[in-house]
């Protein structure tokens, strides 16, 4: 590979009380790169991102993310990678510049050095003017935005990001991608963003995984996809096509 | 370490601001107030028959004014200081859906027990102390005693073994909250074992000590004293037992032992009474130490139980 590959598994699985989460998995993603990781619930993305992050300790099989292994060094993992999780919870009774405060302080920002960026964070996701704001009082959409400020506010060369979109009207889903997709191309930030979003992760990302009951079945840029199982030209395909091919398949 | 000071500084500041300590601390202060207010008026009344008063100031804390004692209160219900400071710490973080977003900071795992109990234990002090405090200043008005520097020495140390105490129960209380997904439910167990520790098992060791000496009458001192050693060993199971056993010989000296029943006649009972003086600070210190060090150890117990329980849970169970 020409490029380097920030995070590398090979041969990756997770059993879990006697049931195969995730098997065998391969995976390289080269920085810079937006990469989609498609699945229907419950196939084991987010166990593998949890792999990824040193959160959880994989049944057998290597990781690495940015030549470091998470299982031995989550910290200075976690240092380099924001994680927005599925479902994400705040604590509501805390204004959003208290929370994205608080996250400052937990990766070790002092104030003083944590206020520029965390300007610079809230304009970033546009929620300039929402600072005070408690977060009770806050829509889907705008928390969903508050995690992607706190991930920035890090400033961490991967993105991890799962389900950034669930629950999200389409304006705010459009919103929600369009965002990730500029900042991160802006920023040079590394993402791997889990999506159920067909249409919006063909727009942005430039390869993508499929995950089926704990296996990727495919894996690598969409027009390759494409014409491996639609033999079509390039322009014509979509990303869905694609996916329910796979999908009826297995 | 970082980590643990920002997870420490966050976790008291939402204590001081949550409505819950509002009411824990009004709740406590009116207790105290009243306390220290009827003893206050009764206290001449106690020490119109003693003939050179000593350590004056201590009654105080210890003299049942309307009903209990201020150390009494703190035996009984310090216990629920500690419980509702940490009956939601970790179950409320994981309902909530924060708990991830916090294991997926640069921290590690045990910062995150660490820091809430420390937390606790950090409140808990600023709560018993402010008490003490108001309860010695408004001594000083009401009665116009000073205290000297031995009875300030025995409050400090009260108040020492007072925060172990409540930190056992802290402890109980977090270990639950790692235990039980569902916050009502810690709570619930929280309490059953306060109700069992504070009242069943001082019941229970009676009837135990009853049922296993049971040729036990007033003819027969070796039997009477059997059945109160085996009383007196089997309630110290309870964690009050121990805390009424250190406190009591600390902030009462006139108090000689921590038995309940001495043998002695009654010519004995009243000449040691002609010479009863307070035990000296550095003999109550040496009791007190065993407790201290019972209180401290199944405090240990609990937190490091849940220690291996919640570094051992898996993440994607949070």
């Amino acid at each position: 590979m020409d490029t380097f590959a920030v995070i590398h598994a090979r041969g990756l699985s997770k059993v879990y009380n006697g049931q195969v989460a995730v098997e065998a998995l391969d995976l390289e993603i080269a920085e810079g790169e937006i990469f989609g990781f498609l699945g229907p619930n419950g196939a084991g993305k987010t166990t593998t991102i949890l792999m990824l992050l040193g959160m959880t300790e994989p049944s057998a099989g290597t990781v690495t993310v940015l030549g470091m292994d998470p299982c031995r060094n989550p910290i200075a993992v976690k240092r380099e990678v924001g994680y927005l999780q599925e479902n994400m919870g705040f604590y509501s009774d805390m204004t959003g510049w208290q929370m994205l405060a608080y996250i400052a302080d937990l990766n070790g920002l002092n104030p003083r050095a944590a206020y520029g960026p965390m300007v610079e964070a809230f304009r970033d996701v546009g929620l300039a003017g929402e600072e005070d704001k408690k977060i009770s009082a806050y829509s889907r959409g705008m928390r969903q935005r508050l995690g992607i400020a706190e991930i920035l506010l890090k400033q961490p060369r991967i993105a991890i990001l799962d389900e950034p979109t669930l629950g999200l009207d389409p304006e705010a889903t459009n919103r929600i991608m369009d965002l990730i997709g500029r900042i991160c191309t802006q920023r040079r930030m590394t993402v791997l963003l889990s999506s159920h979003q067909l249409h919006q992760v063909q727009r942005i990302c430039t390869r993508v995984g499929i995950m089926i009951k704990g296996k990727m079945v495919a894996c690598g840029p969409m027009d390759q996809l494409a014409r491996e199982k639609l033999g079509i030209g390039q322009e014509r395909y979509s990303l869905e096509e694609i996916y329910m091919k796979y999908f009826t398949e297995v | 370490m970082h980590g643990l000071r920002a997870i420490v500084a966050k976790e008291l500041a939402d204590h001081f601001s949550s409505y819950r300590f509002v009411i824990l601390f009004a709740l406590i202060a009116m207790v105290s107030l009243i306390t220290v207010y009827i003893v206050g008026l009764n206290i001449r009344e106690q020490l119109a028959e003693v003939a050179k008063p000593k350590l004056v100031f201590l009654m105080l804390f210890t003299s049942a004014g309307g009903f209990f004692s201020l150390v009494d209160f703190v035996a009984f219900f310090g216990p629920l200081i500690g419980l509702i400071m940490g009956f939601d710490a970790i179950n409320r973080e994981r309902n909530e859906g924060t708990l991830s977003k916090l294991l997926a900071q640069p921290i590690y795992r045990d910062d995150i027990i660490n820091a809430k109990f420390i937390s606790g234990i950090i409140l808990v002090a600023v709560v018993l102390v402010s008490i003490v405090a108001v309860i010695t200043g408004l001594g000083l008005i009401t009665m116009g005693v000073i205290p000297g520097v031995e009875e300030i020495a025995r409050i400090a140390i009260y108040l020492l073994v007072s925060v172990v105490y409540i930190a056992f129960w802290l402890g109980v209380a977090m270990l639950f909250s790692i235990l039980f997904r569902s916050v009502a439910t810690s709570a619930l167990a929280g309490i059953a074992l306060w109700i069992c520790f504070s009242f069943f098992i001082s019941l229970g060791a009676g009837a135990v000590a009853k049922a296993l000496t049971p040729e036990a009458g007033q003819d027969k001192p070796e039997a009477m004293l059997r059945r109160a050693k085996i009383q007196q060993s089997l309630s110290l199971t309870s964690p009050m037992q121990l805390y009424a056993g250190a406190s009591a010989t600390i902030i009462d000296p006139m108090r000689r032992t921590t038995r309940s029943l001495v043998q002695m006649g009654m010519m004995e009972q009243i000449s040691l009474a002609r010479f009863s003086a307070p035990l000296a600070l550095s003999q109550s210190i040496l009791v007190v130490v065993p407790y201290l060090i019972s209180l401290g150890a199944i405090t240990l117990i609990c937190f490091a139980v849940s220690y291996t329980v919640f570094m051992r849970q898996e993440i994607r169970s949070l």
